[in-house]
């Protein structure tokens, strides 16, 4: 049944942004835990758990999609359709970097060696609460179309924000020092080994920084 | 008059078959977002839009009934000739009737009012000659068509700036919502008393001088908002689904002003689309009843009754489905900005009416949607339905004209021999 009114409102944006953060989340909290079974030797859990990483990865992939194509250029939103766009880009691009690290984890039976493993467990749960921070704040989505994107919920979700900032700048320092102990330790270890640890380290870092990024899309929002 | 009974009887059933259309599907328009943000079950909402449809319809919609009636033919050209405007008119309303029928089965959204509008002026002027058309007036009704959108729209914008600066962007927006509701409730039922009492209630008998009706309106406006403000004081916030801002809850407030500006735009939709089914009705009867194309005559109010009746019952066979399937349909349109979309419309829709304006109601609840849309309400608005509406405008005036000039070349032939 269709009538103007029905034709009139478009799909609003918010509950699939909302979603497809949630999916990539899902699949971004599975790399903590490959990452504590591969250093125990337990393939047959890390295994799963990348099956399931790729799996949602897929489904991140798929709501990407649905989103665009719901976008259509007729619509008229009180933020612009780029930056909704753009934010969905950063969104799935952390579930991309997680499948990267975990393939690479599984694909080389990637082990940490002793002396950065402790250091790595915390740097990767420390990422994945960035992403976290990152989900929070786009759930207050609703909030802000509710308030036209003005007023005192905005200044709450520049609190989530600043927070999710602090968070990165935290993952950021863990970062440089494991790479400093790596350093020390590199020469003893075969040196393909080295140069993949760097690359994983390297690229679970950037997992942060697209949760980073998300908040700086989010704050783009605001601003207008 | 030879078939004096016979054109009765043919403009009864056919517009009654008007009236239930327009119940059937016009009204789900009302109602849908009320269903749709759960401020109202699908059985408070019919009984709701039954009440005040049906008043509106008796109580308002004399003044477009007239203009339907007697204000778009000139008929001296034809005053020996009564039965010509009988023709025409039964016309008219198979021609509009069909049209519609023939849309909604393609599932084109068109307008009852353009429908009847354009097959009055298509018989006059093809049946009876371009002078038999008062065009002047067929003018201002255009015109109309064009300013009621765009004035809805400026309402509606204005009632949800005033909203969010109110209201949502404050830090205790519950707080503040159980403040003002209550005024918007006392505004909606102020306005629309007083411009109904101000010009409708004479259709009906009643003479009230402008104090009294100032000091109706205004007991009117306080009862709702007084009532309003009780049901409100009793919403408690919902620690289960209320984030920082309870705008959970605050909806839930706003729900309460929907179930009021629902009702009042149902008022409204009565009060202007009834003409569409009963005006021609009301044209057959003074002229068939006297033999005389007698503009004097007042308009009778069974046939109002006649009309509002007929909505009520669309509404109840197969309005309800229609109301369920578009309420679904409209969920992210939620109390705070359903609320002033109704507003705007309803008030804008009443002051036509009361003009005597034949408007589309459906466009200008479109215009005042599109208008809290440009007030950064809504997250998505699908620009294409403003282009749709023009599209609308240029196939349903030609066809709605074309049809009732078929008719009435064939109820001529029948008739006349």
């Amino acid at each position: 049944m269709k009538t103007l009114i029905t034709e009139l409102l478009g799909t609003s944006p918010v509950a699939p942004l909302q979603k497809h953060i949630k999916t990539v989340y899902e699949c971004a909290c599975r790399l903590p835990k490959l990452v504590r079974a591969a250093n125990q030797g337990d393939w047959d859990t890390a295994k799963k758990l990348h099956e399931e990483i790729a799996q949602l990865e897929n489904e991140a992939d798929r709501l990407k999609f649905q989103i665009r194509s719901n976008l259509p250029k007729s619509l008229f939103m009180p933020v612009p359709r780029q930056d909704l766009l753009e934010l969905v880009l950063v969104q799935d691009k952390i579930a991309n970097i997680t499948r990267d690290v975990s393939g690479i984890i599984i694909g080389r039976k990637m082990r940490f060696p002793e002396d950065i493993r402790d250091d790595y467990q915390a740097f990767v749960d420390l990422c994945v609460e960035a992403v976290g921070q990152a989900v929070q704040s786009v759930n207050e989505l609703d909030e802000l179309y509710e308030t036209g994107f003005r007023g005192a919920e905005v200044e709450l979700v520049e609190k989530m924000i600043r927070k999710l900032d602090e968070t990165e700048t935290k993952t950021d320092r863990l970062q440089s020092q494991i790479r400093r102990k790596l350093f020390a330790i590199e020469d003893d270890l075969p040196p393909v080994h080295v140069m993949f640890l760097y690359i994983v380290i390297e690229k679970t870092g950037g997992i942060a920084d697209m949760a980073e990024r998300v908040g700086r899309r989010l704050e783009l929002l605001l601003a207008k | 008059m030879e078939y004096q009974t016979i054109y009765l009887i043919l403009a009864g059933i056919f517009g009654f078959f008007m009236a239930w259309g327009i119940g059937a599907n016009d009204v789900a328009n009302a109602m849908a977002t009320s269903v749709g943000s759960k401020a109202l079950t699908i059985k408070q909402a019919i009984l709701i839009a039954a009440i005040f449809e049906f008043a509106g319809a008796v109580l308002a919609g004399g003044e477009v009934t007239s203009t339907i009636r007697k204000g778009i033919v000139d008929t001296s050209s034809i005053s020996h000739q009564p039965e010509l405007l009988i023709y025409g008119m039964l016309a008219s309303l198979l021609a509009a009737g069909i049209w519609l029928l023939i849309a909604s089965r393609k599932g084109w959204p068109v307008s009852t009012t353009h429908s009847i509008v354009g097959a009055v002026v298509g018989f006059a002027a093809v049946g009876l000659g371009l002078d038999a058309v008062k065009w002047s007036k067929v003018g201002s009704i255009v015109m109309s068509w064009v300013v009621s959108p765009l004035l809805a729209g400026l309402i509606a914008f204005l009632i949800f700036q005033s909203v969010q600066y109110l209201i949502l962007r404050q830090k205790d927006p519950l707080a503040k919502a159980k403040k003002w509701v209550p005024m918007y409730m006392f505004f909606t039922a102020f306005i629309l008393t007083l411009v109904t009492i101000k010009k409708g209630l004479k259709h009906v008998g009643l003479h009230i001088s402008t104090n009294e009706s100032y000091l109706y309106a205004l007991g009117i406006g306080l009862l709702v908002a007084i009532v309003g403000a009780l049901v409100i004081a009793r919403i408690q916030p919902d620690p289960e689904k209320d984030k920082d801002f309870h705008f959970y809850t605050v909806e839930k407030v706003f729900a309460v002003l929907m179930i009021v500006t629902a009702s009042g735009l149902a008022f409204a939709h009565g009060s202007n689309d009834v003409a569409n089914a009963v005006g021609p009705l009301a044209a057959v009867v003074s002229t068939a009843k006297t033999g005389l194309i007698n503009s004097k005559s007042p308009l009778e109010t069974w046939i109002l009754f006649l009309g509002g009746i007929g909505i009520v019952i669309g509404l109840a066979t197969y309005g309800r489905r229609v109301i369920a399937t578009v309420g679904e349909k409209i969920t992210h349109l939620t109390p705070s900005r359903g609320f002033a979309a109704e507003l705007a419309a309803s008030s804008t829709i009443v002051v036509a009416s009361a003009t005597g304006l034949p408007i589309s109601t459906t466009h200008t609840l479109v215009g005042a949607v599109l208008g809290v849309g440009m007030a950064r309400g809504l997250s998505a608005i699908n620009l294409n339905v403003v282009r749709g509406i023009f599209t609308s405008w240029l196939v349903t005036i030609p066809a709605g004209a074309a049809l009732s000039v078929l008719f009435f070349y064939i109820l001529k032939a029948i008739f006349q021999h």
